[in-house]
């Protein structure tokens, strides 16, 4: 059993506040570092058998310096005083041979700060269930995926994963925060074969910070199996015009886009669609998509991001029209804005953008009725492939899902592809479904678009 | 050979001896196991990228850990750690041990050196080009791509590269050491005409020295590539969509034999018997005119290795010969289980991460047709020179990708440029449809990374001009 974070030797805060220090005493005129810890546990069961065991902890440091308005970042696993002492030095070093960027810098003093209160994003459950238990669920889940049908012959396993970990961030305004998080998870990978012996692979999962919060393994198990059932005998359909229905999965997929395209990197280099589109009506009246970082217990929500500015709720598109990017304080400053406290920050390079919890408002409809009022049209229930132009908005990616006969499922449909223009996709949402689920930071519910070209035979 | 170098850095480094590495070998078969290896890595890198002609930021990174792995039957352990101290080590073996419950094994340790190939050269980062040479790099490919036409308005541009040195031991006396080098320049471009907006990408490098990028693979090669292509894009129509007769061009293309093909034949999905091409050994996968190898022994290239991250030597391995499927891309846990030869193909994303069958450079064999030739026997289809990424589901075989640049060919002429074209097919399906191939076999510039199960690696891919009889195409213009 490896330790937990909690035996660490190594105090995160004073590091990270250590090598700010540092760098100011060797000639930085301002300094941030990003410090993180976490252990993680992974197992995959298949056929039964345990197949691995992955157990481990991991330390790192990364600095951003800049040297009055040049910039440079490093980062190492090496956390003892000499490696830091390298990683400060080799920053400034760095920082000599880039470009002055007047715009780079620290958010002002005022923008920083950290939502206070819990927000629960830990739990100690997590880490503390016994290995043989977290075995004993990935088995379940696989168990409970093949004994649904005779057709599931086969199976990539079922897994179980937990991990923990605590960032810190630090800068030489004075900022110092830090949070903790946890995750866990499990899924079931079954293989159906049919009498051909064709094969079909699906998958389900239940993702929860909190053991308690997760979905019964059994639940998993069954889910995946009727998500790969259903895709056996599978034709491709004739290139055509039709209506289509997206389930959650792949909405979250359109939706993801669309924070691909909000995003202020993309907008201030005009490489999105929806760059200089500020105020506009771009979409049409029933789309309302917000960011919200401060969701208790989300999978997007965080104290502080990722450059120490608090996470905030946003509404993106307001019934169509664009009312705000999602910024970090460089893009921010290049478009004239403010920052939305979106700043992301891994250990190594520049902050980027993330999204908090990122959704699309549902409507009234189940899916049950979105596809009841359908008499000719396809469910698409995964994507493959990445064929998303987000300069012109144009959209064409392969797909798999259902053929969709007078409101009622008729068979299962691969081997085709979607297209059309972001744009029009969400200007053209003819329904919207109830149905929000979080099981990511993205969320939308299901939705019936118009206008779309599926190319089959 | 040149890796002399940095030879014993480890032992160096981290004062690291035979006794120490028998020690946690013997930790990590304590409790039985049929195999145990130590895989040691201590990776820097550097980047640099240009924007708005200004280098905005320039990056530095150490990373270094030592993975440990058990092997029981068909079991893995594994756990990592990235502190080097013999005690953090020794914790990391011991975890890996629990996968096994049996008597403790006594590994056989063995520093006795193979002779390796040594297929890159390597030079001491720093020592290689000074960061001001590598930074002069992206500013010149920053001029070059806005000289090329007023209409390209952004230009991006970045250098990388990094320094690998790796040390793997294992239980059966494997011991390998090795040093990769690996750099590459990207250059991304959006014009604007009017409303209309276009983007266009370029970039390559490899295992090789700085100097390429002063002789080769110019700053000015790439960005007039990436500028070139969004200029043309500047006026594509939209792409047809529906079944049609395809035709690849050489060199990058063959992204489609490593999603379609590649992956079906890592040996790990057919072990497991997930793959589409499981239990097809000796059969037809493809038409005879289709050859295609796995080859991570070529000089200097992106996706070669003298030696794969389990320690073992890589090969020019035969997948498919003359259609026929001959070899599928085998890891050591693969080779033993299945009884097939160990092709070299083990390989890892990082210390953290489990080795498993992965490509190297895979690449089909020039055919006779002239690529001239193949153009005008198609009377209706799709001309498709470049792509974007690629994915497949290895279990029922459909493979999707897109592509950045291709045309219409209209009568056996290549007409007008097409936006956002997708290809969709079938793996064990597509190869049956290469109807020519053309004798001008290309590899691509060294741009490919490759993910699988969350790790990512370095590949190669190439492919001759090919004509493909049928397949299915997205898009939005209107079917025929």
């Amino acid at each position: 059993m490896a330790t937990t974070i909690a035996s660490t030797d190594v105090n995160l805060r004073e590091l990270a506040q250590g090598a700010v220090k540092r760098a100011l005493e060797l000639g930085a005129s301002a300094a941030e570092a990003v410090a993180s810890e976490g252990s993680e546990f992974s197992t995959v069961v298949r056929l039964g058998e345990v197949e691995t065991l992955k157990e481990s902890g991991s330390r790192a440091m990364g600095v951003r310096v800049f040297v009055g308005a040049h910039t440079a970042n490093t980062s190492t696993s090496d956390l003892s005083h000499e490696g830091v002492e390298q990683l400060v030095r080799g920053a400034i070093e760095l920082a000599r041979i880039t470009s002055e960027d007047p715009v780079a810098g620290l958010p002002a003093p005022e923008q920083l700060g950290q939502l206070a209160g819990e927000l629960g994003l830990y739990y100690d459950d997590v880490y503390s269930l016994p290995a043989e238990d977290r075995i004993d669920r990935a088995r379940r889940a696989e168990k409970a995926a093949l004994a649904v049908d005779p057709r599931l012959t086969n199976s990539e396993g079922g897994t179980f994963d937990a991990s923990i970990g605590r960032k810190v961030l630090a800068n030489s305004l004075g900022f110092v925060g830090e949070y903790r998080s946890s995750y866990s998870s499990i899924s079931a990978v079954p293989i159906a074969s049919d009498e051909h012996g064709n094969m079909q692979r699906d998958y389900w999962y239940s993702v929860a910070r909190t053991i308690s919060k997760l979905e019964s393994p059994e639940e998993v198990g069954r889910i995946a199996a009727e998500r790969t059932l259903r895709r056996l005998g599978a034709r491709k359909i004739k290139t055509q015009r039709v209506p289509i229905v997206f389930d959650r999965q792949a909405a979250g997929a359109l939706l993801d886009h669309i924070f691909d395209a909000v995003n202020g990197d993309a907008i201030y280099r005009h490489a999105s669609f929806l760059a200089g589109r500020l105020g506009q009506k771009v979409f049409g009246s029933n789309l309302t998509v917000i960011d919200d970082g401060t969701i208790p217990g989300g999978f997007g929500t965080r104290p502080f991001d990722g450059e120490g500015v608090p996470t905030r709720r946003t509404t993106v598109i307001e019934g169509g029209e664009l009312k705000s990017y999602l910024m970090n304080t460089y893009t921010a400053r290049k478009l004239g804005l403010a920052t939305t406290g979106n700043a992301s920050r891994g250990l190594a390079g520049t902050p980027g953008i993330g999204n908090g919890n990122f959704f699309l408002q549902p409507g009234e409809k189940s899916p049950e009725e979105i596809i009841r009022g359908i008499k000719q049209g396809l469910l698409v229930t995964e994507f493959l492939g990445f064929g998303v132009n987000l300069v012109t908005g144009d959209f064409s990616r392969g797909a798999s899902g259902q053929w969709i006969e007078n409101g009622e499922i008729a068979y299962p449909v691969e081997e085709i592809t979607v297209a059309g223009n972001l744009r029009e996709m969400f200007s053209n949402l003819a329904e919207i479904g109830s149905d929000l689920i979080w099981r990511g930071s993205i969320a939308c519910p299901t939705l019936r678009i118009e206008g779309m070209t599926v190319a089959g035979e | 050979m040149n890796t002399s170098i940095d030879k014993h850095f480890f032992f160096a480094k981290y004062g690291i001896s035979e006794h120490d590495l028998e020690k946690y070998l013997a930790a990590a078969l304590s409790a039985g196991g049929d195999y145990a290896d130590l895989y040691f890595e201590y990776l820097s890198s550097t980047s640099l990228s240009l924007d708005e002609s200004m280098v905005k930021s320039a990056s530095q990174g150490i990373s270094a850990g030592c993975g440990v792995r058990v092997v029981t039957g068909e079991r893995t352990g594994y756990a990592y750690t990235d502190d080097l101290a013999p005690e953090k080590i020794l914790r990391a073996a011991r975890t890996a041990a629990l996968i096994a419950s049996g008597p403790a094994k006594t590994p056989v340790v063995s520093l006795k050196e193979h002779l390796r190939p040594s297929l890159y050269p390597v030079a001491d980062a720093a020592a290689d080009a000074e960061l001001s040479e590598k930074v002069k790099l992206v500013f010149r490919a920053d001029k070059a791509a806005r000289a090329y036409d007023p209409r390209v308005k952004e230009v991006r541009a970045s250098y990388a590269d990094e320094l690998r040195r790796i040390l793997i031991i294992g239980s059966d006396g494997t011991y390998a050491e090795d040093v990769q080098p690996l750099s590459r320049m990207s250059v991304f471009v959006i014009a604007r005409d009017g409303q209309v907006s276009a983007k266009g990408s370029s970039g390559g490098g490899g295992r090789h020295k700085f100097e390429i990028f002063l002789t080769e693979k110019t700053p000015e090669h790439f960005a007039t590539e990436a500028a070139r292509q969004a200029i043309l894009q500047l006026n594509a129509v939209a792409c047809p969509a529906g079944e049609m007769e395809v035709v690849l061009g050489p060199g990058w293309p063959g992204v489609l034999l490593h999603e379609a093909i590649g992956h079906g034949l890592e040996a790990d999905f057919n072990r497991k018997k997930t793959s589409a091409f499981s239990g097809l050994l000796g059969k037809r996968v493809a038409s005879e005119k289709c050859t295609v190898v796995d080859n991570g022994t070529l000089n200097e290239r992106r996706g070669s290795l003298n030696v794969d991250d389990e320690g073992n030597a890589t090969n020019n391995t035969m997948l498919i010969e003359k259609g026929i499927l001959k070899g599928y891309m085998a890891d050591k846990l693969s080779a033993q289980l299945m009884g097939l030869p160990n092709t070299g193909n083990g390989r890892r994303e990082s210390y953290e991460h489990i080795p498993m069958p992965r490509m190297t450079n895979t690449y089909m064999l020039a055919g006779d047709d002239a690529p001239e030739d193949i153009i005008r026997s198609v009377k209706r289809g799709l001309y498709a020179v470049n792509f974007g990424g690629g994915q497949v589901d290895i279990t029922n075989g459909k493979f999707v990708f897109a592509a950045s640049e291709a045309y219409l060919i209209e009568d056996g002429k290549i007409t007008a440029p097409v936006k956002d074209a997708t290809l969709i097919g079938n793996g064990p399906d597509v190869l049956t449809r290469v109807s020519m191939v053309g004798s001008d076999l290309q590899l691509d510039e060294g741009i490919g990374t490759c993910g699988k199960d969350g790790q990512s690696v370095p590949v190669g891919v190439g492919i001759p001009t090919l004509k493909i009889d049928r397949m299915t195409v997205g898009g939005t213009g209107s079917a025929e």
